[in-house]
């Protein structure tokens, strides 16, 4: 296997999947691949938590709370990812605490480029989460709020046992959407130096040219296996969850 | 004060109810005491529906006073759990818990509301599926029983409380002919208990064999009203009278 590949590369230059058969290339792509499967897993957690609760706090009675929700979700899908990875590394990186490094010498900001990518896309399709939460929870007849209440739920127990998971089966198409793009819009942490996959495999066309193409190939090839798993893990969700006489 | 069984269990008095300037309510008073069973008829948009909703704090009031055991109901210090404990309330479109079975939709409240043991509530929860004539249906989802199941579940939900009133609106509307017979028996069991009820019904014959007191409404106000007996044989109202004849 690994002699194909490099005789592949002797034979045609531009095809060097060098990755293949070079143990250092290869130790860059996998350390690429996991960090975007743990950037993609944290962000997908905390987008869908930043989804609820804001979503809950959208139907509370204080106007002041309500606009605070309203006031986040227009800044954060009215602008790019791309600015607001940039504006929360940079800008407010900057305010920060620092503590010392392992070396003792330097300092270490106390939330790393890591950290900024991870706040940065949660709250990114959080704001996103929250109007397809929202969507679904409009979608739960009014009556069925009024049985709960008449049982004695109060608002957070009928919005926990009862609203949520009939919204969330209204709403998970919308969801999984969402979460796909989220999953794809991590590679632009690679803009902060977070070592995902875009960021080591353009290192790696970096050092070697010949590399450039099958490192493109193997970027699409991998996105579209993550994507595809997500996807198929989503949908078995959403089957498993029907409920016979509502929704779809 | 305290209440005391020989004091109305459910006391209305001159209740005034709008919807933006729409007057729903205009004054209407009366009384039920332990163990009676009231059916209040009337015309479509009469204000039946609307006044027992008022009994269980679904609708506000804009004027006068409903105390249940002796309990106001519109004070903004209401304790909104307790009297949701002692009234329970079935509504015409059934309003069960779609994700849950039929087992789980009764025993949901007392477990998560009132935190009771669930080995004890199940025990209750099959009793009450027993007393409804629903043995066997107990791991039937809502969508997979016909409506007069589901209402009948629907009361048990409600029973699972333990209430001291039940609130029963217009609970037959949705139901063919055939099936409606079954919720009706249901109920007549419950009040030949010795459960306070309150209906508001179009089920004219079902109101003359179970009921202590007929209350006719009309336009917001309380016609006539009068033990079954005196009241379909000798209404006195003219508007009474066209009502009853269209229908009897």
């Amino acid at each position: 296997m690994e002699d194909f590949f490099r005789e592949l590369a002797a034979d045609y230059p531009r095809w060097n999947f060098i990755w293949m058969y070079e143990d250092r290339q290869q130790g860059k792509v996998l350390a690429g691949l996991w960090m975007t499967i743990k950037l993609s897993v944290l962000c997908l957690i905390f987008s869908v938590v930043i989804g609820l609760v804001g979503a809950w706090m959208q139907g509370a009675r204080s106007a002041v709370t309500r606009a605070i929700v309203q006031g986040y979700i227009q800044f954060f899908r009215n602008t790019p990812p791309l600015v607001q990875l940039l504006f929360f590394y940079f800008a407010l990186g900057q305010f920060t605490p620092v503590v010392a490094g392992e070396d003792g010498w330097t300092v270490e900001p106390i939330i790393s480029n890591v950290g900024w990518a991870v706040i940065s896309l949660s709250f990114f399709a959080g704001a996103f989460n929250v109007e397809i939460f929202r969507a679904g929870i409009e979608a739960v007849p009014e009556s069925t709020v009024e049985a709960s209440e008449s049982l004695g739920f109060n608002r957070l127990q009928t919005y926990l046992y009862v609203v949520l998971p009939l919204a969330f089966r209204v709403c998970l198409p919308a969801l999984n959407n969402n979460l796909v793009n989220l999953v794809k819009t991590t590679t632009q942490a690679y803009a902060i130096a977070v070592p995902e996959l875009l960021y080591h495999s353009v290192s790696i066309w970096n050092d070697y040219p010949s590399a450039q193409y099958p490192t493109m190939l193997m970027l699409f090839v991998t996105y579209i296996l993550l994507v595809g798993i997500l996807v198929f893990g989503m949908s078995r969700w959403e089957r498993s969850m029907k409920i016979l006489g509502y929704g779809t | 004060m305290t209440w005391t069984a020989d004091q109305p269990i459910v006391s209305i008095k001159k209740v005034h109810k709008s919807f933006g300037t729409l007057e729903v309510l205009k004054g209407v008073s009366l009384d039920v005491m332990k163990g009676e069973v009231i059916c209040i008829i009337g015309p479509s948009g009469s204000g039946k529906s609307t006044l027992i909703r008022c009994i269980n704090g679904l609708n506000d009031i804009q004027g006068g006073s409903i105390t249940v055991e002796g309990q106001e109901v519109h004070t903004p210090d209401l304790d909104k759990l307790a009297l949701r404990r002692k009234v329970g309330m079935v509504f015409q479109q059934y309003n069960l818990f779609p994700h849950k079975t039929a087992l789980e939709n009764v025993m949901m409240a007392p477990v998560k509301v009132l935190r009771q043991n669930k080995a004890d509530v199940e025990a209750r929860a099959r009793a009450l599926m027993k007393k409804v004539r629903l043995e066997g249906k107990e791991d039937s989802y809502p969508g997979e029983l016909s409506g007069g199941q589901q209402q009948r579940v629907a009361i048990a939900r409600s029973l699972a409380m333990n209430p001291d009133v039940m609130l029963f609106d217009e609970v037959t509307a949705a139901l063919d002919p055939e099936t409606v017979k079954e919720v009706l028996v249901t109920i007549k069991d419950l009040a030949a208990e010795g459960m306070t009820c309150i209906l508001v019904t179009h089920e004219m014959g079902f109101a003359r064999e179970v009921a202590d007191h007929i209350y006719f409404t009309d336009r917001g106000v309380i016609v006539e009203h009068g033990p079954p007996a005196t009241f379909f044989d000798e209404a006195s109202d003219p508007r009474t009278q066209e009502f009853l004849g269209q229908i009897l």
